[in-house]
């Protein structure tokens, strides 16, 4: 099946992505060979471990606009940052198993106090999800996938303002604010990170800003101060762009 | 049922820096050696290239560190709070498994300075009574410089330290720190190769009539064997490095430097996933009899053993002894008790200068890459007339390149297509110039029991009560001036700044440093201090307690090279006086 390039694309994969047969396949704990081949799945034929049909498309809908594709570089959908994120949530990132998880919580300690809220970051995506999605079809009668690229922004700006309410879509403690972050942070992430973990597909990320991955041996370059290193980037399973 | 083990001379809690050093000088005089780890196995066959190059596993997602589930402290600014977990790593992030913080450490191996020693000796002499704030609690180390210097010598043959002599024998060297303390040799290994910021850094500083050097550094410039025979391979400037497992075998942590070597004596043996939950102590409550831990399979073991070391890191370390009933607990509202008293940290702060037209490849690195000025720790400038006591080393560093959360100059898109522009255009055109600061003690800044929190074996959590006050303000304020003379000097295109506000509360959230000290001081008087210049508890003789916990106050050195010389003159005492003739080392 032919996919078609720049923002027709991005419209193809926001659209049909469950319209396509899909294998599950889980993509850590493979030989580092068969992990190489499946490290950069085509996004369209990725079928998501942890997201629901719905929550998926809302990743692909605000990961586009978090990162959107023009020339300078590529966009969060072509470097498969919501494969990075739906594979960190399903591990033991989005399980939360080495944070500190016992009671009691006090979700209105100071930002000081850092991170204290009783959620996952499995629940927390739930429920942001859901809020916003709540809060788009209160305000454009749509669901926030479905709404146009400037009003996505518009939304995803008053999300990291903290002017949605989330109480008032039944989420009294999780802040609009809280999901913003966690949702940036994690593109970003995905958008910058080895490709293994699913994003940053084809090194593309790393090419565009001029970072040599996995090289990691500098001994001949340690000398040579202001010159513009030469080589592209290797992945950690031996890639090379 | 307990189960009990075959008894051993001396049991080590912890297998980090200190705990590999005791156990290996402890096996060398002859003892039966065990060492229980908390954590994981972890050796350099599971850490080969490429696999530590890779920044989200090691660095985000801390593969190599203590799990915050498993760790966790409480903190709070001050005692009318409630303090809450550490959810996740923030402002610190200890180490676990074999290795300890060993195996992520920068590897920045540098010396206090003599003043740093006895810092109430020279407070005394420098300042006028009431200049400085009435509730400082600072002392002076009950060990001289001159006491530690053949061991702080030693250590640094261990770690194939490479840096330029300032001091040699009373004799300044051109190119080192002519305010460190005599070394009795040189270096071992000459510096790390400079990257393009810490020679604009050093170029502006001499012109500024500064005193840069190298960073001292525990990753090696050339080949090295140390002397229990280990050999660490010459620095290739990876650029993975702090917070990062050594791909290449280059960076001194307890594994390519001591834990090949003790591994191969008969007399030592360990155990990992091994939590020690308390000391047991004699129904006398002067000597202990062993600990207790909690195995792999979850059962609770006792170890029998004649001498116990707590070499488990700072906290750890102070949490044990409050857990055991070693040493009467601090109070900060009557002043009395020692453990948990003069609990304190350290500060940071930074300018990044934004240059389009150069190419600083920050990829190309080692840990400790940098320059730095001495200039203003204690003793080398007067802060007296600026109403506070302490220092900073002030440095360029480049301590790595990976992307994530790369620095971006001041009104760049926090996202959308302005954010990739921004990481585009300005990934590789920055450069720091940082301050990390002393951080004095004070009557309230403490450590005790939470009396909420529990860890999964069941045990409080250790609450950290901690907040600057306006002696490290100030310092910071101070810094920040002389910060930012050097940026105008270098002349970026534009730069943004992080300095301590002056009404600013410690952030446990972004990460300063994992130089937690003190707790459980060394003095010279059970009055103020739970250990002796040996380590060795006041109250409990057979317990010894190497780590952070020592400083009675941190000073801008980081802190390793000063816990191994500690850990080796502590260990001296324990091989040749103690195990003659156990008891008090020091008398009370
Ligand atoms: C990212 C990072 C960078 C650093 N950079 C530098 C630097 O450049 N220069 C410098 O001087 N210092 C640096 N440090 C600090 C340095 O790592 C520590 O000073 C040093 O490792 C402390 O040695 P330690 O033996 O006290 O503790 P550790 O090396 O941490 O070892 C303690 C060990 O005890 C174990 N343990 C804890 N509790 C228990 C228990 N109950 N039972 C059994 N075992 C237990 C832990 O799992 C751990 O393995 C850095 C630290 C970090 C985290």
């Amino acid at each position: 099946m032919a996919v078609p390039n720049g923002a027709s694309r991005r419209a193809f994969l926001m659209g049909s992505v469950f319209a396509l047969p899909v294998a599950a396949i889980g993509m850590r704990f493979l030989g580092a060979a068969e992990a190489a081949r499946l490290a950069a799945p085509a996004i369209e034929s990725y079928q998501p471990v942890f997201f629901a049909n719905d929550e998926w498309r809302f990743i692909l809908a605000a990961c586009d606009r978090l990162i959107p594709a023009d020339d300078v570089g590529p966009g969060a959908l072509e470097a498969n940052v919501p494969v990075f994120i739906d594979q960190e949530l399903n591990g033991s990132y989005g399980k939360a198993d080495n944070w500190y998880m016992q009671g009691p919580f006090d979700p209105n300690a100071p930002a000081l106090m850092g991170y204290q809220l009783p959620y996952t970051p499995q629940e927390l995506y739930r429920r942001g999800i859901r809020a916003v999605d709540a809060y788009a079809r209160q305000t454009y009668q749509k669901p926030f996938t479905d709404l146009d690229a400037k009003t996505r922004d518009d939304v995803l700006t008053k999300l990291q303002r903290n002017q949605i309410d989330f109480a008032a879509f039944e989420e009294p403690v999780l802040k609009a604010s809280a999901f913003f972050g966690f949702l940036l942070t994690n593109t970003q992430e995905g958008y910058l990170s080895d490709p293994m973990y699913g994003g940053n597909r084809g090194m593309e990320a790393w090419k565009m800003i001029g970072f040599p991955g996995a090289r990691a041996s500098f001994l001949e370059w340690i000398g040579q101060h202001n010159v513009k290193y030469p080589l592209g980037p290797v992945s950690v399973l031996g890639e090379r762009a | 049922m307990t189960i009990v083990n075959d008894a051993v001379d001396a049991v080590i809690v912890g297998l980090g820096w200190t705990g590999s050093i005791m156990s290996i000088e402890l096996a060398k005089a002859g003892l039966k050696v065990r060492a229980l780890e908390s954590g994981p196995e972890r050796t350099n066959a599971e850490h080969v290239y490429p696999k530590p190059a890779d920044q989200l596993g090691y660095s985000v997602r801390q593969k190599v560190f203590a799990k915050a589930s498993k760790a966790a402290l409480t903190v709070r600014h001050d005692r009318s709070q409630t303090a809450l977990p550490t959810r996740r790593w923030g402002a610190f992030k200890p180490g676990d498994g074999v290795g300890g913080a060993g195996v992520h450490w920068t590897a920045v191996l540098i010396r206090p300075t003599p003043t740093d020693l006895k810092l109430k000796t020279f407070a005394d002499q420098a300042y006028k009574p009431g200049q400085l704030q009435d509730d400082l609690q600072i002392q002076d180390f009950p060990v001289s410089y001159d006491e530690l210097e053949p061991h702080f010598d030693f250590f640094e043959k261990v770690c194939g330290a490479s840096g330029a002599t300032g001091n040699l024998r009373g004799q300044i060297q051109p190119g080192g720190d002519p305010f460190e303390g005599p070394r009795s040799n040189p270096y071992p290994m000459p510096p790390l190769q400079d990257t393009l910021n810490t020679t604009m850094f050093a170029g502006v500083a001499k012109k500024m009539g500064y005193h840069p050097f190298p960073n001292p550094s525990a990753a090696v410039s050339g080949p090295w064997t140390n002397p229990y025979g280990v050999q660490l391979a010459p620095c290739n400037y990876c650029g993975f490095c702090s917070d990062y497992f050594c791909l290449n075998y280059s960076k001194a942590s307890p594994q390519t430097t001591i834990l090949d070597a003790v591994k191969r004596m008969p007399n030592f043996s360990y155990r990992t996933d091994s939590h020690v939950i308390r000391v047991d102590l004699h129904d006398d409550r002067k000597t202990a009899k062993g600990v207790t831990y909690i195995d792999d399979k979850g059962q609770e073991v006792f170890q029998p053993a004649n001498i116990v070391i707590l070499a488990s890191f700072q906290f750890n370390n102070v949490r044990l002894m409050l857990q055991s009933g070693i040493g009467a607990p601090y109070d900060p509202a009557t002043g009395e008790g020692v453990v948990g008293r003069n609990y304190a940290f350290l500060s940071n702060g930074n300018a990044t200068l934004f240059f389009k037209d150069k190419n600083f490849n920050p990829f190309v690195s080692a840990g400790p890459t940098g320059q730095m000025i001495n200039d203003f720790s204690p003793g080398t400038f007067d802060a007296a007339p600026f109403g506070f006591i302490g220092g900073a080393k002030l440095h360029s560093s480049q301590a790595g390149g990976a992307p994530i959360g790369m620095s971006l100059p001041a009104g760049t898109p926090s996202w959308g297509a302005g954010w990739k522009k921004g990481i585009k255009d300005w990934y590789g055109h920055s450069m720091k110039i940082s301050i990390t600061t002393t951080c004095m003690s004070y009557r309230d800044n403490y450590l005790d029991l939470d009396p909420t929190y529990k860890d999964p074996y069941g045990q409080p959590l250790l609450r950290m009560t901690f907040d600057w006050k306006q002696n490290e303000l100030k310092l910071q304020q101070f810094l920040r001036d002389k910060v930012l003379a050097i940026v105008k000097e270098l002349g970026p295109d534009s730069y943004t700044e992080s300095f301590l506000k002056p009404d600013a509360h410690w952030d446990t959230t972004s990460y300063i440093s994992t130089h937690n000290v003190g707790g459980a001081v060394m003095g010279d008087t059970p009055k103020d201090s739970a250990i002796n210049k040996y380590l060795q508890s006041w109250d409990v003789h057979n317990v010894f307690v190497p780590g952070g916990n020592a400083f009675p106050q941190n000073f801008q050195a980081n802190p390793t090279d000063m816990l191994g010389a500690l850990s080796y003159y502590s260990v001296k005492a324990i091989t040749e006086q103690y195990i003659k003739k156990p008891g008090p080392l020091v008398a009370a």
